[in-house]
């Protein structure tokens, strides 16, 4: 190796080495800013939520007290568990069902264009408008005998996953191989038999990783249950009337000027990160598995 | 060996008892039952178009039963278009559509009210790259050409063993039934699609490049098989390697540009050529 003009191979010049350098410092900068917020808000979840959990703090409910203990959030987390799965239970059958027709039959046609972009509007809406919605047609005209009711929520938040639900699911209908339909098809065997015996049998987890992250997203909502499900501190398992829920509960909570009762928002709020940090984790061992298969 | 012209229906190779256990690993198609004759194919005045593309231009060619004929030509000449019209696979194809006529035995395929899916369990398909079904294991792989279609049969697990000695992979396989079928190699993989065809009881076998992604002894064997399968079924093989051709195809067809240039025995084709594209094709001067 010589410095030479005549050598074959000659060294990476100053100037680029300086370039990379300052690139990389860059970079680095961004990533590290990125990660402040992140990681403040995990810090200040736990430093300020920690300290509010306990044994009762998950086995007794709100009880409004203006003196003593206020109570834990039982009824909040089994109703924010019971309005998501009621939603999950709309959501998702229907969100693949949607996703099936954009990839198997509606493929780049018009109608099936234009449901992609009806969908993507729909991903972007705000989530108080969907609250808003079900407030008008079902709260406000007292649907079902009640005003607010969980099944009201549930509806508001299945709205929200619905779009997710359609478009993470395409995205893994669309990496099944053409090629096993191409075969299945060769067999002379007919569309719904391949959808259900080879589509969906080869894009299980793919469609299970898609809904979860849908439910983690709709789990943390608080602007669709506001309007619909209101607030009740009691437990109750009745889909049709209010319900005490996670996000509201925080909600109702933090503005309160008892620090017990802030204390216990942020409890709330630790648990319900844990909860959908809980379910993500799954969504990655699902697709982690399917990965290795 | 059966000369393929034979009418007889009796199991003249066929039910030699004895063979099958000693060779778990050779083709032995007598474990499908009786020896039928296949039925042939014809192809008439056949265009095919991609969208405003004339892939295919006015094809006549006949397919006689129980003989392999081979396709050769050129990248991009039609032949897989050709070969995927005999059973509806075409159409598939969003902007894709084919005139004129394939018959099955005098039967038109594109007659008016024809189910597709009957035509295509009736005419199987082979593909270039082994295609099975990455969540099924061996055994529900072979089955699942019937179970996809519906078709109720009395004795599955039988067949299905039937179909795995028939291409030669039952001594390779008898013991993992249960295991992934792209758990295995390449080959066996490609063996185990063909056993999926032969499964549904076919009465042709198309096969698209079916050795192309194989290694050459893994090549062999398949073309060792697709010998065996002339004696049943009617065998139209693409091909890109004139060698293999020459190998298994009776008679061979060249195409160039969507139009069939010269279909002749294998031999002559190669050796003595009466057009003089075709000799400059065989030969190596272009294509």
């Amino acid at each position: 190796m010589s410095t030479s003009s005549a050598s074959l191979l000659p060294q990476t010049s100053p100037g680029r080495k300086r370039k990379d350098a300052f690139m990389r410092g860059v970079l680095m900068a961004a990533t590290g800013l990125a990660l402040v917020p992140l990681v403040l808000i995990i810090y200040y979840l736990l430093y300020k939520g920690l300290g509010a959990l306990s044994g009762s703090f998950f086995t007794t409910d709100p009880n409004g007290n203006f003196f003593g203990d206020p109570g834990g959030v039982r009824s909040a987390i089994l109703g924010t568990l019971e309005i998501v799965a009621v939603a999950t239970l709309v959501s998702v059958p229907i969100g693949i069902a949607v996703a099936l027709y954009l990839t198997e039959y509606g493929k780049e046609g018009r109608f099936a264009n234009l449901t992609r972009y009806f969908v993507d509007v729909m991903t972007g809406v705000p989530s108080i408008v969907f609250g808003l919605f079900i407030y008008i047609v079902l709260v406000v005209s007292h649907v079902g005998g009640s005003g607010f009711a969980a099944w009201k929520g549930a509806l508001a938040l299945s709205l929200l996953m619905l779009p997710i639900v359609i478009r993470s699911c395409e995205v893994v209908l669309l990496l099944v191989p053409a090629s096993l339909r191409e075969a299945a098809l060769a067999l002379g065997a007919p569309r719904w038999r391949i959808v259900w015996k080879v589509v969906l049998p080869t894009a299980r987890t793919g469609l299970v990783t898609g809904s979860l992250l849908a439910v983690a997203r709709g789990m943390g909502e608080t602007a669709p249950l506001l309007f619909t499900v209101s607030a009740a501190s009691v437990l109750t398992g009745n889909l049709n009337s209010e319900m005490n829920t996670l996000p509201v509960q925080i909600f109702n909570d933090i503005t309160n000027p008892r620090s017990v009762v802030v204390a216990r928002a942020w409890g709330a709020a630790l648990t319900l990160v844990a909860l959908v940090l809980i379910l993500n984790l799954i969504a990655r061992a699902i697709s982690r598995r399917s990965a290795m298969t | 060996m059966i000369p393929p012209e034979t009418t007889s229906k009796e199991p003249q190779q066929m039910s030699t008892a004895g063979e099958q256990s000693e060779q778990e690993t050779v083709p032995d198609l007598s474990a499908l039952g009786e020896h039928r004759k296949g039925h042939g194919v014809k192809v008439r005045d056949l265009h095919a178009y991609y969208g405003s593309v004339h892939a295919v231009r006015g094809i006549d060619i006949d397919f006689p039963a129980n003989e392999v004929t081979a396709i050769i030509g050129p990248s991009g000449c039609g032949k897989s278009t050709m070969v995927r019209c005999i059973n509806r696979m075409h159409e598939e194809i969003p902007g894709a559509r084919s005139e004129g006529s394939v018959t099955l035995d005098e039967q038109d395929v594109y007659g008016a009210g024809v189910d597709v899916t009957a035509v295509r369990r009736m005419i199987g398909m082979v593909f270039q790259k082994p295609n099975p079904f990455p969540t099924m294991s061996i055994f529900d792989n072979v089955a699942s050409g019937l179970r996809l279609t519906g078709t109720k049969h009395d004795n599955l697990r039988e067949r299905v063993h039937q179909a795995l000695r028939a291409v030669g992979l039952w001594g390779e396989v008898k013991n993992r039934l249960n295991a992934p079928g792209i758990g295995l190699s390449g080959g066996q993989q490609q063996r185990l699609c063909i056993a999926r065809a032969v499964a549904v009881e076919p009465e042709v076998i198309l096969m698209d490049e079916p050795a192309s992604a194989l290694d050459p002894i893994a090549t062999l064997k398949v073309e060792e098989l697709i010998d065996e399968l002339k004696n049943r079924y009617t065998i139209v093989i693409v091909t890109h390697n004139m060698q293999q051709a020459a190998r298994v195809a009776k008679s061979t067809v060249f195409m160039l540009d969507g139009i069939v240039v010269e279909h002749a025995e294998t031999t002559k084709l190669f050796t003595n050529p009466s057009d003089e594209r075709t000799e400059r094709y065989v030969t190596g001067k272009f294509g």
